[in-house]
């Protein structure tokens, strides 16, 4: 009897307070992975929906821009910056004409912005100055974005200085810029929102949780498990996405590869905040066919009022703080920032900040409401 | 049965719902190696005394000790050394039978061969197969799988062999004791009394909470008939079972 006892505990590895918090963490991570993988509904709200959107959009918008830019009488006008600025095809330079009548063609909108470039005293570099209008917001957007890049530049950064611009008011930009951040968003929503109720309450309803309590496993790795891999899994979209966006919708990486790290370190952020609704509505519901219509009260306003595929100062004075208290929309603002301006994550602080407070606000509701059983 | 060695103890057990006594002053002890039969009606309470001795519910009042461990003070070590198969419980969507057994080696840390726990069940064919596209009866040999996986030393099932046929009902008692064989202490539920005659080494009747008997089938079935007790009906040398086994073939086609 004694030998057989003996036998028994060296060929299990979990005798005796071996056993691994670790080792089962990893290995629900690896079920649940290999599980979002073969869900027809995960892959298709994650990147399909997203990616038609960003077809539609991205084609949509790809031509036919243009940009008129007035050029401040007494500016600078052979230097590499107008040079640059023409050779873009989109922007059409607006000259000779007086300050009072240029001022007077912002006002309408009719010029889009204006430029005035000096060169520098005492430098061989030059500083440029921008004026963008509130009556063309998505046009400034644009150009802000062109000179942005040329900022960047490598053959011109040397003699550009700085680059002064006022009146920055609309961030209404147009096309895949403006588009893909927002499916993006949406994207990380879904699958944090949608995956995570439907995956809790099955496993609660199959019994597959309560079968998992009969063995050593601890009720936090199984959430720790099952988050890695939503996380793992959203983040993989979130690449494939900005990739196809890249590459064939022009889609502006700033900083290259670094800008896709910053996103991805915001998309983390995003899926695991969204996931708490997800945690939320698992234990609210009471079958499967209550998942849906309770996910859509949180996504459908914030695919519609986010700034997903309208900005939000497109939106009535009244519905726009309503907007501004969504995290979605905070997420948007952030990637967009981050992509297109080339801010860096300390840069939007106060949009991480907002979804960081969400975020502990609804774990809050989530731990009193999550069940397990 | 050279030594009976209690392996589970249970003292006055007691599980209160709001307004409900569901378990009343249960006590048995469960024997190293044996087939421990809990039988009863629906609502007996079965389901409620296994799953407070798995640690999975608790208990009102009472004591329980398995293995040594109390429940309440070490429900971890318990869990380490019993394996449990839940009555209708289902397994992790979307994976299949060979993913399921390395998920639950990985909630165990116990270090197996997938494939091998399936041979065990003679599941080895069904490797790649989903467990929704299982039959009945696969679908209880590998519950019974993955209760082996930690290589437990007692094992809880709860009505495994209902709503199976009759040749997969026997294939399932032949592979409960192969187990029991093996060296594994097994704790069952059931409705069927010709399961619990031909299974169990001794079986509890519970009824509205409470044992109303306890012993080895044969005892239990000597002591009425010696009460006088008379089937109405005489007994045939065969009963429809066997001839339903006889004419369909003892084999088992899944």
């Amino acid at each position: 009897m004694q030998t057989d006892i003996h036998k028994k505990k060296s060929n299990s590895p979990s005798g005796a307070g071996g056993y691994n918090n670790l080792t089962a963490t990893l290995a629900l991570a690896k079920a649940s992975f290999r599980s979002i993988m073969r869900s027809p509904s995960a892959v298709v709200f994650t990147l399909a929906f997203p990616l038609i959107f960003i077809l539609v959009f991205g084609f949509l918008g790809g031509g036919g821009t243009r940009i008129d830019v007035g050029v401040m009488p007494g500016s600078d006008v052979n230097n590499p910056v107008m040079g640059m600025l023409e050779k873009t095809g989109m922007i059409r330079l607006v000259k000779d004409k007086s300050k009072t009548e240029f001022d007077k063609l912002l006002e309408k909108g009719n010029v889009d912005a204006m430029i005035d470039v000096h060169r520098k005293v005492n430098s061989a570099a030059y500083s440029v100055n921008v004026v963008y209008t509130s009556a063309s917001r998505d046009k400034g957007g644009i150009l802000k974005s062109v000179l942005n890049n040329i900022f960047y530049d490598k053959t011109l950064k040397p003699t550009v200085a700085e680059i002064k611009e006022s009146t920055i008011t609309g961030r209404e930009y147009k096309t895949i810029d403006f588009i893909l951040p927002g499916q993006l968003g949406f994207s990380l929503l879904s699958t944090g929102v949608f995956g995570t109720a439907f995956v809790f309450l099955s496993l609660r309803q199959t019994l597959v949780i309560k079968r998992f309590f009969a063995t050593p496993v601890r009720r936090s790795s199984i959430v720790i498990g099952e988050g890695i891999a939503r996380i793992g899994f959203a983040l993989i979209g979130a690449l494939f996405i900005i990739l196809i966006g890249h590459f064939f919708f022009r889609f502006t990486l700033v900083h290259g590869a670094l800008t896709v790290v910053d996103m991805l370190i915001l998309a983390t952020l995003g899926v695991i905040v969204f996931m708490g609704f997800g945690f939320i509505i698992s234990g609210i519901a009471k079958s499967e066919s209550m998942v849906p219509p309770i996910s859509n009260i949180i996504t459908l306003p914030q695919f519609l009022l986010s700034g997903t595929f309208f900005s939000i100062e497109a939106f009535p004075g009244w519905l726009q703080p309503i907007s501004r208290a969504l995290p979605l929309t905070y997420l948007n603002d952030a990637m967009r920032k981050v992509a297109f301006e080339g801010l860096g994550l300390w840069d939007v602080k106060f949009q991480i900040m907002i979804l960081l407070l969400w975020g502990i606000g609804i774990y809050a509701v989530a731990v009193k409401v999550f069940k397990w059983e | 049965m050279e030594t009976k060695k209690a392996i589970i103890s249970v003292k006055d057990l007691v599980k209160k719902y709001d307004d409900f006594v569901a378990v009343q002053g249960l006590s048995f002890e469960v024997y190293e190696h044996e087939i421990f039969g809990l039988l009863g009606p629906n609502g007996a309470g079965k389901t409620t005394t296994l799953e407070i001795i798995e640690t999975l519910r608790d208990k009102t009042s009472g004591e329980i000790i398995v293995d040594g461990f109390s429940v309440d003070k070490h429900p971890q070590d318990i869990k380490q050394i019993i394996g449990v198969q839940l009555q209708a419980a289902g397994y992790y969507p979307n994976l299949n039978l060979i993913e399921l057994v390395e998920l639950f080696a990985g909630l165990y840390g116990a270090n197996i061969k997938p494939m091998e726990m399936l041979e065990k069940v003679n599941l080895q064919d069904k490797a790649k197969a989903k467990y929704k596209a299982l039959s009945g009866g696969q679908k209880q040999r590998f519950s019974i799988a993955t209760t082996l996986i930690n290589q437990p030393k007692i094992i809880f099932l709860d009505e495994p062999t209902t709503g199976l046929d009759p040749q997969a009902r026997r294939n399932l008692w032949d592979l409960i004791t192969e187990i029991r064989n093996a060296g594994t202490t097994v704790v069952i539920t059931t409705h069927y009394m010709d399961e619990a005659e031909q299974l169990c080494d001794r079986v509890a009747f519970v009824e509205r909470g409470q044992i109303i008997a306890l012993d080895t089938p044969d005892t239990l079935i000597d002591n009425l008939v010696n009460s006088g007790f008379e089937r109405k009906k005489e007994v045939k040398k065969a009963n429809l079972e066997d001839v339903f086994i006889h004419l369909t073939g003892q084999e088992w086609r899944e």
